[in-house]
């Protein structure tokens, strides 16, 4: 067993959560990142919330736990001529810098890729923003529902008589490291054979917008607006969420298959002659008339029931998990997909473990690093400064 | 030196629906030779008899019509499966398999997203395809993975974003649990899949090594929302689903504007953002009282501030709010329609469509890969294949398989170009 990535060396200047998610990945994959946090604060995450028992501490945020694991951290103010120098020094000898600044950030700190490619040829740097290093929205602000909303998603998400809603807290900014992250695999796989390095442009607005099924096809093919719809999709009814006696299960019928199996679960086999439900059209132009027929037999009936028992006869359904549920789910854990992790302050957690399984090149998970904590190993270590310098350069603000 | 970052990799494409297309297609868009191998009835449902079952299943045809040949005209099916070519193999016959095997031997990767029960009854596991390529990497990639109890139970996006925790936290407050508009879990696990074949490929190209990866779409997923986990296991509390709203910020909403179903989003850090908000939209006097002075007074009379802040918003157009809002500072957006996101002016100066000419559908706009790269730019190839147009370019060309036999699979129904009548 090998790590696919031992030898790779990051230099990590991301923070919150987009630019993390991608170096946690390189990270967990075996390659050294090194984060670099602003002295005093660090990273901004280290501040968001939830924190156990609801105390804000720096070491302590669920946030920054996750989106760390397995890094090393140093503390420097970019803004210092030395900073700069610093990072220059450490562009020399790493393969990929991650950044997640607002555009215009690094080059005003004179680290733009055109600068620091001519220090290291090899360097593969990766900027992830908003919108991209280009465009009339540039410098504009956002946040995960603001890229929602201008990915096409929100006005989608939610139902068709109420306002658009929110998604998923926190994708898109997932969703740009991710994408990031595979930039970065082929890039450097690219440069074993070429012996050059790149730069890389994610934008998250594009990442989202090709995270579409049909949206875009609905307008492109057929000139349509597609409307919120709640939980229910145009293709097909039931493509839905139920209520049931303990909770929610989502059903999709037998998806532009048969109908026959669905029925024979809810013990209806009459609806396959009710001609209000003949086609999939017509099963979704009916759907409120549909849920009532079907409605009350989930009503009766627990998630765990109606899952093994619509599993087994080849109906698409699953429960509605909440977290605490999915970390007891039985699935989860025979495959061994938690994982608990120690940390000096924060204490043991559980934590997601990977999110792909690779036989030879395994994912390894260890907790994130305290504020700083790399600080003597890297500039003596690493850089080979003298002890007293970080003394110095700590009175001075710069670690 | 090569121009795409995957050239020279060749993948074998056995996917279905959205998720594996997808994952191949980004690799096959960062330079990637993607076979997609199918069986004659795999584009069913494009077919004529499904379209009469739904106005839309899997279809969505240019304007809306089926023609011909249907399975080759829809939107959806070209969307994924640009810059790769086509076969036909039926892997259920012997010599099917024979030419998959064979095809097997000279590729570097095999993508699946079947339920695992489909490759074993095919006789095509990854011990069996490393015996003719000892450095072959694969990935399967169903929805809950290829071990476990439920492994053989059947899972689309809408059973995946349940089943993973995401959908307990989304949605309107004091309502039940949501889903995406889109299958949300079905483009994101497409992205894991194509990370961790990039890995694979760069751990290969080191090493000389294979390997197996198994990636479950509710594993993949859950790892999306891993700080809501690890915040679960601090305190065990369920997050309340909270709409619009945000835990600190306010306002942070969505609200009307002045045409029908137009809305903008608009969302407020702290005091300095809401001082320019104030500022931005002409300082009303509601806006300086006391009870909106600070982040917590404004969460706490949230609702009466969005009443407010529509009566300015709806005098407006959304994308004119962004434009007065963003010059200030503030955060907000034009919640936008799939049309608006064609002609979305940032996109369309960052060229993010591609125009994508197909034979027998006509030319689109789909988006282009997210990833852009300085030195080895995703370059628009071809177009979809339509249903086995590559059989012999691909059969003959690399395998050597005789104008005859290729005559004779055609006659089994072993390869084709057309689905066999339903």
């Amino acid at each position: 067993m090998e790590n696919a990535l031992s030898g790779i060396k990051v230099l990590d200047l991301t923070h919150h959560i987009a630019g993390p998610y991608c170096t946690k990945l390189l990270a967990a994959f075996g390659a050294e990142v090194l984060k670099v946090e602003r002295p005093g604060g660090g990273d901004i995450s280290r501040r968001m919330g939830p924190f156990p028992n609801d105390e804000p501490h720096v070491e302590k945020s669920a946030f920054f736990l996750y989106l760390n694991t397995d890094k090393k951290s140093i503390t420097l103010n970019l803004k210092a001529a030395t900073g700069k120098e610093i990072i220059k020094e450490l562009v020399k000898d790493v393969d990929v810098l991650v950044e997640n600044f607002a555009p215009r950030v690094m080059p005003s700190l004179g680290l733009d890729y055109q600068t620091l490619e001519k220090i290291n040829p090899r360097l593969v740097m990766a900027s992830i923003s908003n919108f991209g290093q280009t465009g009339p929205y540039r410098d504009y602000k956002a946040n995960d529902m603001m890229e929602y909303a201008l990915s096409g998603h929100m006005y989608i998400n939610g139902h068709p008589k109420r306002e658009p809603l929110n998604g998923i807290e926190h994708q898109p900014e997932y969703q740009g490291g991710l994408h990031a992250f595979s930039a970065i695999m082929a890039a450097l796989f690219w440069r074993e054979e070429s012996g050059e390095g790149q730069c890389i442009d994610i934008s998250i607005q594009e990442c989202l917008g090709q995270e579409h099924e049909y949206t875009l096809v609905n307008y492109t093919h057929r000139g349509q607006i597609q409307e919120r719809l709640g939980n229910r999709f145009e293709i097909e009814h039931p493509l839905t969420i139920y209520p049931c006696k303990d909770g929610h299960i989502s059903m999709s019928g037998n998806f532009a298959l048969k109908q026959e199996p669905l029925y024979l679960l809810v013990d209806r086999l009459d609806l396959l002659d009710d001609p209000r439900f003949q086609s999939a059209r017509e099963r979704f132009e009916n759907a409120d008339e549909f849920d009532a027929e079907v409605g009350p037999w989930f009503l009766e009936r627990t998630r765990e029931e109606i899952f093994h028992s619509a599993q087994e006869l080849r109906v698409l359904c699953g429960p509605v998990l909440n977290l605490g549920e999915a970390l007891e789910d039985v699935h989860y854990n025979e495959r061994g997909f938690w994982q608990d992790i120690d940390h000096p302050t924060a204490g043991k957690l559980t934590y997601p473990g990977a999110p792909f399984v690779m036989e030879e090149t395994p994912w390894q998970a260890s907790r994130a690093p305290l504020l700083g904590e790399h600080n003597e190993e890297t500039y003596c270590g690493w850089l080979g400064r003298h002890k007293e310098d970080l003394v110095r350069m700590r009175q001075a603000g710069i670690i | 030196m090569k121009k795409l970052a995957l050239e020279g990799v060749r993948i074998l494409d056995l996917t279905r629906f959205w998720a594996g297309p997808l994952a191949a297609r980004v690799l096959a868009d960062m330079g990637a030779e993607v076979i997609k191998v199918e069986d004659l009835r795999s584009r069913g449902l494009a077919s004529v008899a499904s379209l009469q079952d739904s106005q839309m299943t899997a279809g969505l045809f240019p304007n809306g019509v089926p023609g011909e040949q249907p399975w080759n005209r829809s939107g959806m099916f070209n969307d994924y499966h640009r810059n790769k070519y086509g076969v036909t193999l039926d892997l259920t016959t012997q010599r099917g398999k024979e030419l998959f095997l064979e095809l097997v031997s000279i590729s570097d990767v095999v993508i699946e997203n079947y339920t695992p029960r489909v490759m074993k009854n095919f006789g095509l596991t990854y011990p069996v395809l490393k015996e003719v390529n000892p450095t072959l990497i694969m990935i399967s990639m169903p929805g809950f993975g290829s071990q476990g109890p439920y492994s053989n139970y059947m899972a689309l996006g809408t059973i995946v974003e349940p089943y993973c925790g995401m959908s307990s936290l989304m949605g309107y407050e004091k309502d039940g649990p949501s889903l995406m508009g889109v299958n949300y879990s079905d483009p994101a696990s497409a992205m894991n899949a194509a990370s961790a074949i990039t890995l694979a490929l760069f751990h290969r190209r080191r090493t000389g090594k294979g390997q197996y990866i198994d990636l479950a779409h509710i594993e993949a997923m859950a790892c999306l929302i891993g700080h809501a986990y690890v915040g679960y296991s601090m305190n065990k509390k369920q997050p309340e689903r909270r709409g619009n709203r945000h835990p600190s910020w306010a306002p942070h909403g969505c609200y009307r504007c002045k045409g029908e179903d137009e809305w903008v989003v608009i969302a407020v850090a702290n005091d300095e953002e809401w001082d320019s908000f104030r500022r931005a939209i002409g300082n009303p006097p509601w806006a300086g009282e006391k009870r909106f002075s600070d982040p917590l007074s404004r969460l706490k009379n949230h609702d009466e501030l969005d009443k407010l802040i529509e009566e300015w918003t709806t005098r407006h157009d959304h994308y004119e709010v962004m434009q007065i809002l963003q010059q200030a500072g503030v955060v907000a957006a034009p919640v936008v329609t799939n049309k608006e996101l064609l002609e979305d002016p940032h996109l369309k100066a960052r060229e993010y469509y591609w125009d994508v000419p197909h034979p027998q559908a006509g030319t689109f706009p789909y988006t282009r890969l997210p990833q852009l790269f300085s030195k080895t730019p995703a370059t628009l190839r071809g177009s979809a294949p339509c249903l086995g147009e590559h059989n012999e370019m691909i059969l003959s060309g690399l395998l050597g398989v005789t104008k005859d036999e290729l005559e004779e699979l055609e006659a089994q129904g072993v390869i084709g170009t057309r689905p066999p009548p339903e």
